[in-house]
């Protein structure tokens, strides 16, 4: 009996093959739909130019094996529905469920983009709807929903601003991006054909108002910040550095990522934003999906509506809604058809869910999780900007790092008790960044819990570095050689 | 609020102790004359039963209860239900993009299947894990040969889906870059002799869609010829990539990308969507978008990571090879569980099934008095018909008939307003495909009479009256 069990093999539903090795001839998970035309032959029909007989390589699998397999992959995932997921600067929040059912239901998910506008009034008064409460909740003037992400929305910010410049002559040369600023705004500038002159942040982490005093010049088309900033800290002196901006005939564009640290506190149209992106994916639940789809409205003041991506939803007097394609100034299409419809849909679901009150507390919930865990870790972890924070803290592996031990390392640690990391690394002026943004979501019993396994952590490097450098200990995989995926990639399966 | 897990009293213990009197001593930090002083705006609060019947509201002022011969980029496909009831698992539908690779293995694995699937439908050798959707992802493969070639000028097919080519304006117009269109030929496909004359030196790319926007395939091998001839790259389009199934990849080509919404993702009054791109293995590290690779953990079992991120906005910001930050990892997801469930030989026979429907309704339409079929090149599942004198005043009598007839095509080419564009997937049956064409009959017989009555009153010219 011993024997058996120490021969015993994990089963295969830890081990689980690629689809392409469950393959066999011959096996298919759908059974053919009759055909009640004449049939055709597709080779005589198309040529011998056009006619495939056969995709290579191609799987063929039934449909239990299609559901176990992708059962199997999903339990080797973390989601928001297994734990805590404290992600900085991405938001992870509860995805409601009703939004995924109002998505699906039939009409919504399946109406076409070019439905006539007189059969599709259910479709673009969703549409109309989430831009006025989006409009509301910034308190901007008018909304595109079309940008597919957030990098798409400052795209088309940023060549709103242009288009609004060059209008008046000169569409200027540089944007001012502080250092602290996620990835995509200097990406996105360099795409809208600006260059980007980096802001150093000042002693508190936020921007410095002399600094933005010698970098405003006339060649200069705007700022784009981040507020609250990628470290949590809302940026005291925004008024007076929005008007110095605006003195100097620049705009000011500001990346929404970090908007549920403000719902029904602050609105960034009030404090000196000329236009800005939100993410519903992350502030407004719709779900990540393990990486997209996303979506990136881009809120504007009413100077700037008339460059706004064509086409624009509207309501005309007597109550319907159309698609507005003439509009001669349009910055152009980000994309095809209006945007990420389907997220638009959940969004307003969880406007909904909430109203104002309840996003407002949601807000609350959000930034306090966060102070309790900054002010609960910061004497095990350096706290590199002291003072309260909004929804995100920033900590550094200053302590740790003396014994050998980086962000990376204890967030893979981190795993082993059950948690998914922070953001490692993140903003880049804190060396050895820990960001950690526990979201409303997070109860209070689950983040003592996650502080403790913080602190166990601190105290592990302490006693025994090694063990925690080689963490995870508990995952299917231990840790994985990125260095030889990148010098010898292998991007496909082949037989 | 149901969606917060934390009581009143969890939240004052909470403050209590951080030391804090009140929340409101945390936002102490935001000047007091910027915070908002009134109430939001909003609808709400809703409970879940008011929120369901306000979406079942919406839902029913929408045109589900239409047939519908709508393509154009868009595909209505049946969507077997173990796709949703696989998207539907929490673990993969609220995970985050997998950074943490021992954590997402699920993500990670499904990914490196799908760009498998993508390399062998499109005959490339690599491809990315998805992009935003067709426009985006064609948009990004011109912005990549600009990269790739250091040359300025991009040649593109007029029959590349309008919004495509607008999508694309909007990205090159600060570039530096031309743009150039190269007009289609009598057969609705691309005019070689207008490719040859506009192909110049400084051409960095050609792009073309096949099947095309009129649904027309396009005569990939020899365009590519000509343009490798002029040391361009040929950048293929598809938007239905169902029609891989039967129609031979665009393996010429230096990078095929576009739409795979056809996939298992709903039509969802379009989007969010699934761009994809692939190409050749030296063209690798030019690539947008996230990429999945295959490696090997401590102990040598097999495993997957996010991999040449150095080419990515997070690390290399404004020298990226792109803004994009995300991918479409859930609709990736969706098309291979759709491809899986289909494989080999239920893809291909729902190829056939769309190609005989098409060519079926093609027919039954050509029968119709005045109507032709303009373009004779070979289509897959979408055709233009031509209805001399008025296809606006056709889909208007078919809309009553709760049929959504196609797409006008006045709106995007003005020398085809009499032209519509017609989709037919295996979601129409053959009695719509029927009833459409008898409406199709009584409009040119009516048509006919209404002519000839108008002749007799001898003002022949007069406005179509419908």
């Amino acid at each position: 009996m011993k024997d058996h069990i120490r021969h015993a093999r994990p089963h295969i539903s830890r081990d689980e093959d690629l689809i392409f090795e469950r393959s066999a001839p011959g096996k298919c998970g759908v059974d053919p739909l009759p055909l009640e035309v004449p049939s055709v032959s597709a080779s005589e029909l198309l040529g011998k130019e056009f006619h495939r007989a056969e995709i290579h390589g191609f799987p063929e699998v039934s449909e239990l094996e299609v559901i176990r397999h992708f059962t199997r992959l999903s339990t080797w995932n973390y989601g928001v529905d297994t734990g805590l997921y404290p992600l900085g600067s991405c938001t992870m929040k509860y995805n409601p469920r009703i939004n995924e059912v109002v998505a699906r239901l039939e009409g919504l998910a399946t109406d076409h983009p070019y439905t006539p506008p007189e059969l599709a009034q259910g479709c673009l008064r969703i549409l109309d709807e989430t831009a006025r409460c989006l409009a509301e909740i910034t308190g901007m003037d008018a909304v595109s929903l079309q940008p597919a992400a957030g990098a798409q929305g400052e795209l088309s910010g940023i060549l709103m601003i242009r288009a609004f410049l060059a209008e008046r002559g000169n569409p200027r040369r540089y944007i001012l991006i502080p250092d602290s600023a996620h990835g995509t705004n200097p990406a996105s500038v360099a795409t809208s054909g600006y260059e980007v002159r980096p802001l150093k942040s000042g002693a508190r982490g936020t921007i410095d108002l002399a600094e933005v005093d010698r970098a405003m010049t006339e060649e200069v088309a705007g700022l784009m910040l981040t507020n609250p900033n990628t470290l949590g800290i809302f940026e005291v002196q925004i008024r007076e550095i929005c008007n110095l901006v605006h003195q100097k005939g620049g705009l000011v564009y500001m990346d929404g990522a970090n908007m549920n640290a403000l719902l029904g506190i602050a609105r960034p149209a009030d404090f000196g934003a000329d236009v800005m992106h939100l993410n519903l994916h992350k502030t407004f639940t719709t779900p990540h999906g393990g990486g997209g789809p996303g979506s990136g409205p881009v809120a504007v003041k009413k100077f700037l509506e008339p460059y706004l991506p064509s086409p624009t939803v509207e309501r005309a007097a007597d109550g319907t809604y159309r698609l507005n394609y003439n509009r001669p100034k349009s910055i152009g299409r980000v994309r095809a058809f209006y945007g990420n419809f389907g997220m638009a849909v959940r969004a307003l679901a969880y406007i909904a869910a909430n109203g104002g009150e309840g996003l407002l507390q949601t807000t609350q919930d959000a930034v306090l999780n966060a102070n309790y865990v900054m002010r609960r870790l910061q004497d095990v972890y350096d706290l590199p900007y002291n003072g309260p924070c909004l929804h995100e803290c920033v900590l550094s592996d200053h302590r740790q790092a003396a014994r050998g031990v980086r962000t990376g390392d204890i967030a893979k640690r981190l795993i082993d008790y059950g948690f998914h990391p922070y953001t490692t690394s993140f903003p880049l002026i804190v060396q050895g960044a820990l960001m950690i943004e526990p979201t409303e979501s997070a109860s209070m019993d689950e983040l003592d819990e996650f502080i403790e396994a913080m602190r166990a952590i601190a105290e592990e490097i302490e006693e025994d570095p090694e063990f925690v450098l080689k963490a995870p200990h508990t995952t299917r995989v231990s840790r994985l050689d990125e260095a030889t995926a990148a010098r010898k990639p292998i991007l496909r399966w082949k037989k | 609020m149901r969606y917060l897990p934390n009581s009143p009293s969890d939240r004052a213990e909470m403050l209590r102790t951080i030391g804090y009197g009140s929340v409101e001593e945390l936002f102490s930090q935001i000047p007091q004359e910027i915070r908002f002083q009134g109430r939001l705006n909003l609808p709400g609060p809703l409970s879940e039963q008011e929120i369901l019947d306000f979406f079942r509201e919406a839902a029913s002022q929408t045109s589900r209860e239409y047939a519908s011969f709508l393509g154009a980029g868009a595909y209505s496909h049946f969507r077997p239900v173990a796709v949703d009831a696989m998207l539907s698992r929490g673990e993969f539908f609220t995970a985050y993009t997998p950074y943490q690779g021992e954590l997402a293995q699920g993500t990670l694995q499904a990914m490196f299947e799908f760009q498998t699937l993508m390399t062998q439908l499109t005959g490339m050798e690599v491809s990315n894990a998805s992009l935003y959707d067709g426009s985006t992802a064609t948009t990004e493969a011109v912005l990549m040969a600009l990269r790739l070639t250091r040359r300025n000028r991009v040649l593109v097919a007029r029959s590349l889906h309008p919004e495509y080519r607008e999508v694309m304006t909007t990205y090159v117009r600060h570039q530096g870059t031309e743009m150039v269109n190269v007009p289609y030929s009598a057969a609705g496909q691309l005019n070689m002799g207008e490719l040859e004359l506009a192909l110049k030196p400084e051409t960095a790319a050609v792009v073309v869609q096949s099947p095309n926007f009129f649904g027309v395939v396009e005569h990939c091998r020899k365009v590519a010829e000509l343009v490798h001839q002029k040391g361009a790259l040929l950048i293929v389009s598809v938007t239905e990539p169902l029609s891989l199934a039967v129609i031979n990849p665009p393996s010429e080509a230096d990078i095929v990308a576009g739409e795979a919404q056809s996939f298992g993702v709903p039509v969802a009054f379009g989007g969010p969507y699934l761009g994809f791109l692939a190409t050749r293995e030296k063209f690798m590290r030019q690539m947008p978008g996230r990429l999945v690779g295959q490696t090997v953990d401590t102990e040598g079992r097999r495993g997957f990571v996010l991999t040449l991120a150095t080419r990515e906005q997070h690390i290399r910001r404004e020298k990226a090879t792109s803004n994009i930050c995300t991918n479409q990892s859930l609709c990736a997801l969706a098309a291979t569980i759709y491809l899986c469930l289909l494989g080999k030989e239920g893809l291909k026979a729902l190829a056939e099934h769309n190609l005989a429907k098409a060519h079926y309704a093609a027919h039954q339409l050509l029968d119709v008095p005045d109507i032709t079929i303009p373009f004779q090149g070979p289509y897959f599942n979408e055709f233009v018909v031509k209805v001399p004198g008025g296809a606006e005043g056709l889909l208007r009598i078919l809309r009553r008939e709760k049929i959504l007839g196609g797409v006008s095509l006045g709106r995007f080419y003005p020398e085809l307003k009499d032209h519509i564009l017609v989709c037919v997937t295996e979601t129409v049956n053959k009695a719509t495909i029927d009833h459409m064409a008898r409406v199709y009959n009584d409009y040119a017989k009516r048509k006919k009479s209404g002519n000839a009555r108008k002749a007799t009153a001898s003002h022949a010219l007069g406005q179509e009256n419908v």
